[in-house]
């Protein structure tokens, strides 16, 4: 993975409430078997005119040009504001892929659905959390402010606005050092395997009819 | 020193390792596999040349792509039509094969929508952690097991090690006392729940479902009611092992039995909050006061009951409501104060992991049986959740009913409930939906889903528009 320490990038929206992981990055991308190329298709039915398909040409597709994301000031944004409960909805991890994939590397909204947020720190991207107000302040200063940059020091857990205004932000210990480092969860898990082979041995024990049924 | 709410007992008994940090290392007992968010965490495996932990935790059955039309099916995978979603499904196969790993194939009889293979197989029981690359999952939890969704980086990472790195979830308890009044159903309480609380009310929550009305409620309608803990925001729900719990999965084929059994149901039978346990939040409803509900608009929490009036702009509060409420309005092609009985409906489709169980089916066809579907319902499709419902309903032949009525019969999948293979909604087209999400695209771009239950849905079929089935008669 990825390592963020600190980002200094463009701000784009995504104006609005409840932004489903289906809008993110909608159902007909999901049949690829890959990792990567999510990236044109996300916000797929807000950004296009026409109905996208796993197969299309994207450079070659009517765009919506009232989606913030389309305008010119917004292009070669890495940090998205964005409004509560952002990341509702369906567990599916090409929501992130398809996030990183286009460029961003960190969100800030009120609040993330709680498997987004996770699936987040799994891919090198910042989900940060900030007070409603607080967040409502930013969107209006970048309105108002074509190419309006915010600085995010992950170490430091704070969100510097262009006026020197600081905003600390919340992380979990663990996910940050994870984020900071870059580091492979399944790696770390695997050096506890005695810890779990006790467990297994424990757990089989006593509750033998959870094991060598499906087989 | 407070008791312990089921939640806490079930996390407690997996515990393989508590950090410092506060995050902690939780031992997975069954891990469910389904062809849209596993092919990647397969392909992590190979690449850090790893194997799976446990095969025989691992069970995996396609779903959301499989064709449902007999005709398409027939022809296995290699007769599904999208090549795009032939390959993902193939692809599961052949990861079975190469890491080892019990697939249900497409047309075994076993096959059919993941969290409702899970159950009805024994693959899922009482006190497991249950996890799966899906968030629907939380369907689970109505065995009195601690069930969620994952991503799929989380899928490897299980495959790879049978834990999840994990912090534990805040307790919340949402009891539902009284009693529900006829042709009110656990789709109606769930909806009901998630108007109260919003779907983000259960966000870093675990939700417990308790009080009179939950314990009546059959496994089928429990399994309704966790399956939507998720719209309201919350990763997982439970509900407490009884003795509905028991006799549910006694003779499942994955389930013990002899003195295995004995002792499985001696421990099952723990699985409990207990009387002094303490919750961190906790929320009433009176079933009495549950109305058949109806979604109007654009998220799960846009509900109202079927006599209500969709909203207007004005009404809202705030700016972020207005103009959620505003776009929702566009969205849906409705008027603010329009009666939710004046929606007319284009299609209807009765299925998804939320409501394609047998007592579902019976609930549509006790609706259905000598009507028809009306003239302006372009389609109206029953789909079964799994082979196993699918042959049940037709030894009752309920499937002659539901034909005969004008509605379709089809072969078991995930189906309209996110449009994944070729059934889908045509832009503009109003649903009457058992599924769980009603958010824009979702069943089809431009497509307008409205959220029900099976018997109102089937209602709506028969009179083209909502009604209210407590007035419409013909329950079973």
């Amino acid at each position: 993975m990825k390592p963020f320490g600190e980002l200094n990038g463009l701000a784009a929206p995504m104006d609005r409430a409840n932004v489903d992981t289906d809008v993110i990055i909608p159902k007909q991308f999901l049949k690829s078997i890959k990792r990567s190329g999510f990236g044109p298709n996300l916000f797929d039915e807000l950004r296009y005119l026409d109905e996208g398909q796993p197969d299309s040409d994207n450079s070659q597709r009517p765009l919506n040009a009232d989606f913030p994301l389309n305008f010119e000031r917004y292009q070669g944004a890495e940090i998205l504001l964005a409004r509560s409960n952002f990341g509702c909805g369906s567990s599916r991890e090409h929501a992130p892929w398809a996030l990183t994939d286009y460029g961003f590397r960190a969100i800030i909204a009120p609040s993330f659905a709680d498997i987004f947020h996770s699936n987040c720190f799994k891919n090198g991207l910042l989900p940060v959390v900030l007070d409603a107000d607080v967040v409502s302040i930013l969107f209006d200063e970048m309105y108002a402010t074509e190419g309006y940059r915010l600085a995010i020091d992950l170490q430091a857990q704070t969100v510097t606005t262009p006026s020197g205004s600081v905003y600390e932000f919340e992380v979990d210990a663990f996910r940050k050092d994870c984020l900071l480092k870059g580091l492979d969860d399944i790696g770390l898990t695997l050096e506890q395997s005695p810890a779990i082979r006790a467990f297994e041995e424990k757990w089989r024990a006593a509750s033998p009819w959870l094991f060598d049924v499906i087989k | 020193m407070a008791g312990k709410t089921l939640y806490d007992k079930l996390w407690e008994s997996h515990l393989v390792e508590l950090r410092d940090d506060g995050t902690a290392l939780i031992y997975i007992d069954r891990h469910l596999i389904h062809e849209v968010t596993s092919p990647q965490a397969f392909e992590g495996l190979r690449l850090a040349g790893r194997r799976p932990w446990r095969r025989d935790a691992n069970l995996a059955v396609p779903d959301h792509n499989v064709p449902t039309e007999a005709s398409e099916r027939a022809g296995g995978v290699a007769g599904i039509v999208d090549a795009v979603s032939r390959l993902q499904v193939q692809t599961l196969g052949d990861n079975c094969q190469a890491f080892d790993i019990v697939e249900i194939p497409i047309n075994d009889i076993r096959q059919g929508i993941v969290h409702v293979v899970g159950p009805e197989t024994g693959a899922t029981l009482p006190g497991m952690t249950v996890v799966c690359g899906d968030s629907h999952t939380s369907t689970h939890g109505a065995l009195g097991a601690l069930a969620h969704g994952i991503g799929t980086s989380e899928v490897e990472h299980v495959l790879a090690t049978q834990c999840l790195i994990q912090r534990k979830m805040k307790n919340l308890r949402v009891r539902v006392e009284g009693q529900l009044t006829p042709g009110v159903t656990a789709k109606d309480m769930a909806l009901a729940i998630i108007g109260t609380i919003g779907t983000a009310g259960g966000t870093g929550f675990a939700i417990e479902f308790a009080g009179e009305a939950v314990q009546a409620l059959s496994m089928e309608g429990r399994m309704t009611l966790c399956n939507m803990s998720i719209e309201a925001g919350a990763r997982m729900g439970m509900v407490a092992v009884d003795q509905v719990t028991i006799d549910y999965v006694k003779g499942r084929p994955y389930a013990p039995s002899g003195a295995l059994w004995d002792q499985a149901e001696a421990y099952w039978r723990t699985l409990h909050s207990d009387a002094d346990a303490v919750f961190d939040r906790e929320v009433v409803l009176m079933a009495e006061d549950i109305k058949p509900q109806v979604t109007w608009g654009t998220s799960p929490e846009m509900v109202l009951p079927v006599d209500a009036s969709v909203p207007t702009v004005d009404g809202q509060a705030d700016e972020v409501s207005k103009s959620s409420v505003k776009r929702a309005l566009e969205y849906m092609g409705l008027q603010g104060g329009q009666a939710i009985t004046d929606i007319k409906l284009d299609r209807v489709f009765i299925g998804s992991c939320t409501n394609s169980r047998i007592e579902d089916i019976r609930e549509a066809a006790a609706i259905a049986k000598g009507r028809k579907v009306a003239a302006n319902v372009i389609q109206a499709m029953v789909v079964p959740g799994s082979g196993e419902v699918k042959a049940q309903a037709e030894r009752e032949g309920l499937h002659t009913i539901l034909l005969e009525a004008g509605f379709e019969w089809r072969e078991p999948g995930c189906s309209m409930c996110l449009a994944m293979n070729a059934d889908k909604l045509g832009s503009g087209e109003h649903c009457a939906s058992t599924s769980n999400r009603n958010f824009e695209g979702r069943q089809g771009i431009g497509g307008r889903t409205h959220l029900v239950s099976p018997g109102m849905a089937a209602a709506a079929a028969i009179a083209g528009h909502f009604v209210d089935v407590r007035e419409f008669g013909g329950r079973a």
